[in-house]
């Protein structure tokens, strides 16, 4: 069985990817039905004398993968707009992204018009 | 070079037209025709055309409304899951959107659309012999001989998971370093064809979907048995990629990349299964005092 740590912090994590969802505009967080939802879930399979409770797991595993979920989006959009948001790269772009620089000649190359 | 051939192409074209054309290259890429517009150059997004997402219940199962008006899925069908929590979670994603629709980032709302659409119409058994035959070709059964850190490595890291996934069904797997793979006996075969039977059409997409982007089958199933994470599951499928980062340093814009869109994709692959399969049974504890 997979190691997942404390369910609460999970529920932190969690709450804290809804609120990176909804950005500084709009509504809070509090409003959007997922989060309604992850309380409640939260709540209900809350258990207090354990020694493995099998349902409280599967819920647990669940929010883990909706978590990783909702960071790996977050993250890979935040690269896709950092590096492809803005189409392809012209070719002096492309060089200095790997530290190279385009040679330069003084005076042009000849086929400028 | 590409707006050489542009240019090419735009001198046939009379010159009342051309004048007009810096006007609209101005505005975007949008107002091009696609034999016009550059290749690999982002297509145009579409604006988020509604203000509020909700869910309701049909027919059909779950369904999710923008603005009144009901989701649809590309072949024109209502969008409508079996599970409330999949539903919301589907909701989520189309209120997350900020000013435009970016449909690559929306991987459960694809994986319901694939599952309703059926694009490549393929009944359940055709499913299942595809996902068990990823097992002949199965990442984590192909080893490598040198370097010999690597060989250590994938020793020590998918050893202790193929032992799992042999105790756990009762099968033999093995593992190979020649080209051809080890050989798979077809009592194996056989077991995982009856144990993904058991899963119902919608899972199964799932399934298919996380097996490929995997590139594992054994990988998956401990996914669909809990017994990893799919960060675990991820960091394994790419053990040889992430040896070489460890030998030759981490490029972001490629390496974490790939590794994010893996990881999002297998996420929203586990959580559909995991959603699409359980029925959920509410169990009251009795009070004791």
């Amino acid at each position: 069985m997979a190691a997942l740590g404390l369910p609460l912090r999970t529920f932190r994590s969690l709450v804290r990817e809804l609120r990176y969802t909804k950005g500084e505009a709009g509504r809070s967080y509090r409003d959007m039905a997922a989060y309604q939802y992850l309380k409640e879930a939260f709540r209900a399979h809350r258990v207090t004398s354990e020694k493995l409770c099998r349902a409280q797991h599967d819920l647990h595993f669940q929010a883990a993968t909706y978590l990783c979920l909702l960071h790996s989006v977050r993250k890979h959009l935040a690269l896709h707009q950092e590096y492809h948001g803005s189409g392809e790269r012209s070719p002096e772009e492309v060089a200095g992204l790997v530290g190279l620089k385009l040679p330069h000649q003084p005076g042009g190359k000849g086929w400028e018009s | 070079m590409w707006r050489g051939s542009l240019r090419s192409l735009l001198s046939g074209i009379p010159l009342s037209i051309r004048r007009e054309r810096p006007v609209l290259l101005a505005r975007g890429s949008v107002f091009l025709p696609a034999e016009l517009r550059r290749p690999y150059t982002p297509q145009p997004e579409r604006k988020r055309f509604y203000q509020n997402v909700s869910i309701s219940q049909g027919e059909g199962g779950f369904e999710i409304n923008l603005d009144h008006r009901k989701l649809r899925t590309p072949q024109n069908k209502t969008f409508a899951v079996p599970s409330e929590t999949l539903a919301l979670a589907v909701a989520t994603e189309w209120e997350s959107q900020r000013d435009t629709v970016k449909f690559f980032t929306m991987h459960l709302t694809t994986l319901c659309n694939t599952a309703l659409d059926n694009p490549s119409q393929r009944s359940k058994e055709q499913l299942i012999t595809a996902a068990v035959k990823f097992l002949e070709t199965d990442t984590i059964c192909y080893r490598v001989e040198e370097p010999p850190a690597l060989v250590e490595l994938q020793k020590n890291e998918w050893d202790p998971v193929i032992a799992w996934a042999e105790k756990r069904y009762n099968v033999v797997i093995g593992s190979s370093t020649s080209i051809l793979g080890p050989s798979i006996p077809q009592s194996t075969k056989d077991t995982f064809i009856s144990h993904l039977a058991s899963y119902n059409t919608w899972a199964l997409h799932g399934i298919e979907y996380m097996i490929t982007q995997l590139k594992s089958l054994i990988l998956s199933v401990c996914l669909l048995d809990k017994s990893l994470t799919v960060e675990q599951a991820v960091l394994l499928s790419r053990l040889e990629e992430e040896y070489q980062i460890q030998h030759w340093g981490t490029v972001e814009w490629a390496h974490d990349y790939d590794a994010y869109e893996l990881r999002a994709r297998t996420a929203a692959a586990t959580l559909f299964v995991h959603l699409c399969s359980e029925s959920s049974t509410i169990k009251h504890k009795l009070m004791q005092d």
